[in-house]
């Protein structure tokens, strides 16, 4: 079973290397900007799937990052210095952001971190010294790195993609370890997991800090890739969107964001056809998605399991004739 | 009759604890021994709970001292009362339901062993599996052990359960209502368990519990609390005799 996900995996990554190479330039783009919301959900996921704390509010990091680099970037400074800072920023920014979180949950946390993206929304469109308000911050360059220029839209998405299978490594090890464990405990029992000696104070504030961070340098890969930012993919919708991406991928599973973010960003693209139509065929997709499948796509494989199973103990119990099962 | 050079476990002094109006618990003093299995029992509202969540840090009493081996622990909240060697269970069901019956142990053991970011670099698994497998063992849940504790049976969860608040060998388990919920044939399962624990381990028990014969059978000492305060503390059979006792929560 091991081997079967990471052959999975590397036939997964082999075609992440070379199907965009059969893509036109928007093709390209379009598979750039979803491991960009890889990236951001990934983090998310952390935060809702794993530890269980219901974020509205990961648009502001992903915006926090966005700036940070573009910012730096008009001051002159390296993109690989702007980077390092955005995700640091992010991280600070989203520890503070998990102190509700000690004190409210659900939906209660939910309108908190609601409030905190509006907050920073606002900043980034009224305080126009230094983010340029409502027109932006324009001609973002993208990076290079040592003489190697990734402002092709190819090389760009390479890089995105190193980027994305970087983080997704770092979480994987971090899921792997004890940390794994404490945050699912974190999730499904907070008051068991305390007697228990998991310390929720710290899990639940690292698991705001650590999405954020994650949100914080999808966004400073997004400002690169677009070139032009303005407050406008930041906001409470957009951090409803990732939160949904996280929900249809499958929160708690480690690759429910490839499979989120791609209904996320790429189906609105397949449902173009559908023009006026679209959100109304995308929203019914949600409705039944959320009544059929609560757990998201990648809960399907378990379900069918489960669906297995028990189907074989109700076999084998008629098959025995009693009910001879012990507690 | 107490052994005053032995150091108590538990040491409660004269807690108080009122809600508003209601007095809860009363001024409530115990010593629970080394390696003993000491029953709290009571009618509904004679103060248990708040005297079990006072122990266990989920609430801070008014006034009076809870002690540890001698350490004052009054003001502690619950991380610091587990990691000071202090397990407990649910009157409800508390499992990790996601998580293997396995996971769930080795997480009630885990944030043991050394700091959050030392836990980070370590591999997911050090002895703790081993440890695991062992109450596994002893808890005959052995043919569960791989699948998510959300999918077992009630009883079945609650063995997990209970094993779980042993798996950090706790000096002190306190377990509110093990038997709450569990159908009989199981309670005397249960009640074997706890004595073997208490034989191995070496650790001192708890126990809320409203099932009389389980109590009488299964503790050392009981503690008959009514309306907050204490009636009577001895041996079961003391307590089976004491006439009080048997006016106010006994008789028929």
């Amino acid at each position: 079973m091991k081997k079967l996900g990471l052959l999975a995996g590397l036939l997964g990554l082999a075609a992440c290397i070379f199907v965009p190479t059969l893509l036109k330039s928007h093709g390209i783009y379009l598979f750039t900007y979803w491991l960009i919301y890889v990236i951001a959900t990934m983090g998310l996921n952390l935060t809702i799937g794993y530890a269980g704390q219901k974020s509205l509010g990961h648009a502001a990091f992903f915006g926090i990052g966005a700036y940070t680099v573009a910012v730096m970037m008009q001051a002159g400074y390296s993109f690989w210095l702007g980077m390092p800072l955005a995700a640091l920023g992010c991280f600070v920014v989203g520890l503070a952001l998990g102190f509700p979180a000690l004190r409210v949950q659900t939906i209660y946390l939910a309108f908190a971190t609601l409030g905190f993206n509006t907050a920073v929304w606002l900043v980034m469109r009224n305080e126009e010294w230094l983010t340029g308000g409502t027109f932006g911050i324009n001609n973002i360059a993208r990076p290079e790195a040592f003489g190697v220029s990734f402002d092709g839209n190819l090389s760009y998405y390479y890089l995105v993609l190193a980027f994305a299978v970087v983080l997704g490594l770092l979480l994987w090890g971090l899921l792997s370890s004890p940390w794994g464990k404490a945050f699912t405990a974190l999730r499904d029992n907070p008051i068991r997991a305390e007697s228990l000696g998991v310390d929720i104070r710290g899990y639940t504030l690292l698991s705001f800090a650590i999405g954020a961070a994650y949100a914080g340098i999808a966004g400073g890969l997004f400002g690169s890739l677009v070139q032009f930012i303005d407050p406008a993919p930041f906001t409470v919708e957009a951090s409803i969107m990732m939160y949904l991406m996280v929900v249809v991928g499958g929160p708690g599973y480690f690759l429910g964001p490839l499979v989120g973010a791609a209904v996320g960003v790429i189906l609105p693209e397949w449902l173009r056809f559908a023009q006026a139509w679209y959100l109304f065929v995308f929203g019914a997709a949600v409705v039944m998605l959320m009544i059929w499948l609560p757990d998201g796509l990648l809960s399907i494989p378990d379900r069918i399991r489960a669906k297995r199973q028990s189907r074989e103990a109700s076999a084998a119990r008629a098959a025995n004739g009693t009910s001879g099962v012990k507690a | 009759m107490t052994n005053s050079s032995i150091q108590p476990v538990l040491k409660v002094t004269d807690l108080k604890k009122a809600y508003g109006a209601i007095q809860a618990v009363g001024g409530v003093s115990f010593e629970v021994r080394p390696g003993e299995i000491f029953g709290v029992i009571g009618p509904n509202g004679s103060g248990k709970t708040t005297l079990f969540n006072s122990m266990l840090g989920q609430i801070t009493p008014d006034t009076g001292k809870i002690e540890l081996n001698g350490q004052d622990v009054t003001q502690l909240g619950p991380l610091e009362l587990n990691r000071l060697g202090v397990g407990r269970t649910f009157q409800t069901l508390q499992v990790f339901g996601k998580m293997t019956v396995r996971d769930n142990l080795i997480v009630a053991a885990q944030e043991h062993q050394g700091s959050m970011f030392s836990r980070m670099f370590a591999p997911g698994d050090s002895n703790l599996g081993a440890k695991a497998d062992a109450l596994i063992d002893q808890f005959h849940i052995k043919h569960v052990a791989d699948k998510k504790a959300g999918e077992l049976s009630y009883g079945q969860q609650k063995l997990v359960d209970i094993a779980m608040a042993f798996m950090s060998e706790p000096d002190l388990v306190l377990l509110d209502e093990p038997c709450a919920g569990v159908n009989p044939s199981l309670v005397g399962g249960i009640s074997t368990l706890l004595k073997d624990l208490n034989k191995t381990r070496k650790g001192s028990f708890v126990v809320i519990e409203h099932n009389m014969d389980f109590v009488m059978d299964l503790c050392h000492r009981i503690m008959v609390m009514v309306e907050g305060k204490v009636m009577a503390i001895g041996t079961p059979a003391e307590i089976r005799a004491n006439k009080q006792v048997l006016d106010a929560y006994l008789g028929d």
